[in-house]
């Protein structure tokens, strides 16, 4: 019987990438194919409420802001459904993105064990010849846990567990939005692709970028693996 | 105090704090409408879109919001309610959630309004869309028809959660701060539910055992009635609910400077004497008819309007339940085709009037269950409006209960209950087979093209085979197994006969143990004979191979 097991926990202050970054991490258990919607549901999620409609700037500073449509997508796998902004480039940009990290996670050989991060980040323009810098304020981090299960009842009550857990998820990720921490200021038109991704044509979500990483059977994730070797070889 | 604030920022600010209290409404309602929601973004600004948020504005919902506001906003000590509850076909009900919108005292002088305070408005009502899906009332909603429907009471004033029974959760949606006050929005649910949500609401029959318990008596029975979750003809025959834009209504975008644009998407009339025109791809206008066909008198629709104002507990419901009718809510959006089981066009032509040519043609979108849901849909708004029209239901009006549709989320069709075994009322309208549906007029209309699709029909006859999570279930009891796509009438063994007989095909001899045990042994002990004999023939053998060579 799976155990799905969701928490939320800040990460301590020192862990955080930048110190003005708010990082909130998720935990997940779930079945391989659960894998897919669960981190769509949660990715979409966070990005309805990082997204506004495209900003149009007139003269005099103002902007007026276009229009966000939602829709209602339902889970196959679990018994659970959210909503998301309607936006096919955006679905598609996350698809893909879950994608890389579903294969990751199978062809990994690890235990199954990985995490996938959602970014909102900022830019800063640089003088020549230092390139820009992106600086993070807000991360999501989900952790992954595939679980393997004998049986269909098994996976009947693993798919309401399930539900019942991402409903919980998607609580807590509101009660993050709704403390109404730090946002980025709302930029004047030449700064606003340092704030905004304004490449997607009907809305236009906070700047964010999609990584992850894949924990190998050691429990260390692979890129601290790397580093490790890199630092050993170098001290010869 | 106001004095901080300039007159315009007061003004705004109470614009801003109206408008969102319309377009709470509008989401919890829409989300308890048993329906995905679909709305398209628009990168180009028309003006008319509150909080910059594409929410479509269900005119009678919007007319009950402002009803019960009287022109007050939510103030402390007057919080907006939004009742969300459960009606049975025997006519128990029961709250499931109380949506509040509340204002306290706490004060944030230094925001801005016309910035701030409209950009987190925003977030809540997006926010607010997310929790909306997460409650359980939500797949109850999304469930709803077949044995109960979903309604809806705005109300005003002190919140009441006496209700919703004992242990009910809260889920805080959100708050924003303005410079009057900070305006809470929360959600109350009964929890006790849950279970049953995926329990008993399914599969087992006995659901009077379970709902008496809840009844509850309501303390304020006509301080505002219950509406369905779903597209209900107005009170006031002939009403026109004004749509959203008096001239000083319409939102601008923020910080626009271009004039305020009509808004596109209210179709406001109930008055019908012409269809008006559908204002977009997705709103489908109601048609008053003028009378009941007889087929809407059949098992299916049985909207007795006039019945409703007497209050009885047996009106108006009844076979929309147990015949799991639904209703097309004309104001839902309807996915093109994604929610699947087609209904097959209803045979307006008894109804005479005005019948909109386009949703005669087009088969309605999400409706899934083949009892006789297709015309049923349009039937019952026709008739309901057209009943509505011609009682001039009374004021206190308790309920209209519209058939309702269910949703693509359903995947586990309610009509497994055991018919039956079950003395409720209107049994026999329970829909039992599929040749009683053959033959049902309203689903298959005499004029009609043929236009069931294969999924309403696999669906239809899944109910009543074992489904895939039935197995695990010992309550579960199958009447007969009707596997998808079969039909009793036209062959003498249809699939699921076949399929029975020749799952246990009889053993191949060969294969059966007794036999190859004792032929085994049989061989065994014949070997050294054999052997013997051969090796006297060797010399005949060896000529025979020489023969051949």
């Amino acid at each position: 019987m799976v155990g799905p097991g969701w928490t939320r926990r800040r990460a301590p202050p020192g862990a955080a990438p930048t110190m003005n970054c708010r990082a909130e991490v998720l935990e997940v258990s779930v079945e391989g194919r659960q894998v897919e919607e669960a981190m769509l549901a949660v990715l979409h999620t966070v990005l309805l409420h990082r997204s506004t409609g495209k900003f149009h700037y007139k003269k005099e500073g103002t902007y007026s802001i276009g229009t966000v449509g939602t829709q209602d997508v339902d889970c196959d796998f679990i018994d659970f459904a959210y909503v998301r902004v309607s936006s096919e480039e955006l679905d598609r940009a996350l698809r893909k993105a879950v994608g890389e990290f579903k294969d990751a996670l199978r062809s990994s050989g690890s235990d199954g064990m990985g995490q996938i991060s959602l970014e909102f980040y900022q830019k800063k323009k640089s003088r020549w010849p230092f390139s820009d810098e992106c600086i993070p304020w807000e991360l999501w981090t989900i952790k992954v846990n595939v679980v393997n299960l004998a049986n269909e009842q098994e996976r009947q009550i693993c798919r309401e567990k399930v539900g019942e857990k991402l409903c919980e998820k998607i609580i807590n990720i509101v009660e993050v939005m709704n403390r109404h921490e730090y946002l980025p200021k709302m930029p004047t038109q030449s700064e606003v692709d340092n704030v905004f991704d304004t490449s997607l044509k009907d809305v236009q979500p906070y700047l964010y970028k999609i990584s992850y990483q894949i924990t190998d059977s050691l429990g260390t994730s692979v890129t601290t693996t790397m580093r490790r070797l890199i630092k050993d070889t170098l001290a010869l | 105090m106001d004095t901080d604030l300039s007159s315009q920022d007061r003004k705004d600010l109470d614009k801003f704090i109206k408008f969102f209290a319309l377009k709470t409404v509008q989401v919890i309602v829409q989300a308890r409408l048993g329906e995905k929601i679909c709305t398209r973004s628009s990168s180009s600004p028309t003006g008319s879109d509150w909080f910059n948020l594409a929410i479509k504005d269900i005119p009678e919902v919007t007319h009950e919001a402002k009803k019960a506001l009287a022109g007050q906003l939510p103030a402390v000590g007057r919080s907006m309610c939004v009742e969300i509850s459960l009606k049975t076909s025997e006519g128990d009900s029961m709250e499931l959630e109380i949506w509040c919108l509340e204002m306290n005292e706490k004060c944030d002088k230094e925001i801005k309004v016309s910035y701030t305070v409209y950009n987190r408005l925003s977030l809540l009502l997006k926010s607010l869309l997310a929790i909306t899906r997460v409650t359980p009332a939500y797949r109850l909603s999304r469930k709803q028809g077949h044995e109960y429907v979903i309604l809806y009471r705005i109300y005003f004033g002190e919140v009441q959660l006496s209700g919703l029974g004992e242990g009910f959760q809260t889920v805080r949606v959100g708050t924003v701060g303005t410079p009057v006050g900070t305006i809470t929005l929360s959600c109350a649910y009964r929890i006790n539910l849950a279970f049953m949500s995926t329990r008993q609401f399914e599969r087992t029959p006995p659901i009077m055992g379970i709902i008496i318990d809840h009844f509850v008596d309501r303390p304020y029975p006509s301080s505002s009635p219950m509406h369905p979750c779903n597209y209900r003809a107005g009170e006031d025959n002939g009403a026109v609910y004004p749509s959203v834009e008096d001239s000083q209504e319409v939102c601008t975008t923020s910080f626009s400077t271009s004039p305020p644009s009509q808004c596109v998407f209210t179709v406001t009339k109930t008055h019908f004497q012409t269809p008006p025109p559908v204002v977009t791809d997705t709103l489908k206008v109601p048609v008053m008819g003028l009378a009941f066909s007889h087929q809407l008198s059949s098992s299916r629709l049985s909207y007795q309007p006039a019945a409703l104002g007497v209050g009885s507990a047996d009106m108006g419901y009844p076979v929309l339940f147990a015949g799991g009718l639904n209703a097309a809510h004309p104001h839902q959006l309807l996915g093109p085709g994604k929610e699947g089981g087609v209904p097959p066009v209803p045979s307006q032509p008894a109804h005479g009037t005005q019948a909109d040519q386009e949703r005669m043609c087009t088969p309605l979108d999400g409706v899934h269950y083949s009892a006789a849901t297709p015309s049923s849909s349009e039937d019952t708004e026709t008739v309901s409006n057209s009943s509505e029209g011609k009682c001039g239901s009374p004021h206190d009006l308790l309920e209209t209960i519209f058939i309702r549709k269910v949703g693509a989320f359903v995947n586990k069709p309610i009509n497994q209950v055991t018919m039956a075994n079950l003395d409720i009322p209107f049994a026999m309208f329970a829909p039992k087979n599929v040749e009683l549906e053959d033959n049902d007029p309203m689903v298959n209309p005499p004029d009609s093209p043929e236009t069931e699709s294969p999924l309403q029909g696999s669906l239809h006859s899944e109910g009543s085979s074992g489904s895939s999570t039935g197995n695990t279930h010992d309550d579960f009891v199958m009447i007969d197994f009707k596997p998808a796509f079969s039909k009793d009438d036209i062959l003498p063994m249809d699939l699921g006969t076949f399929y029975r007989e020749f799952q246990n095909p009889p053993q191949l001899s060969s294969l059966s143990i007794d036999i190859g045990a004792q032929s085994m042994a049989e061989d065994l002990d014949s070997l050294p004979e054999k052997l013997a004999v051969h090796e006297k023939n060797v010399k005949e053998f060896d000529a025979f191979v020489e023969t051949l060579q």
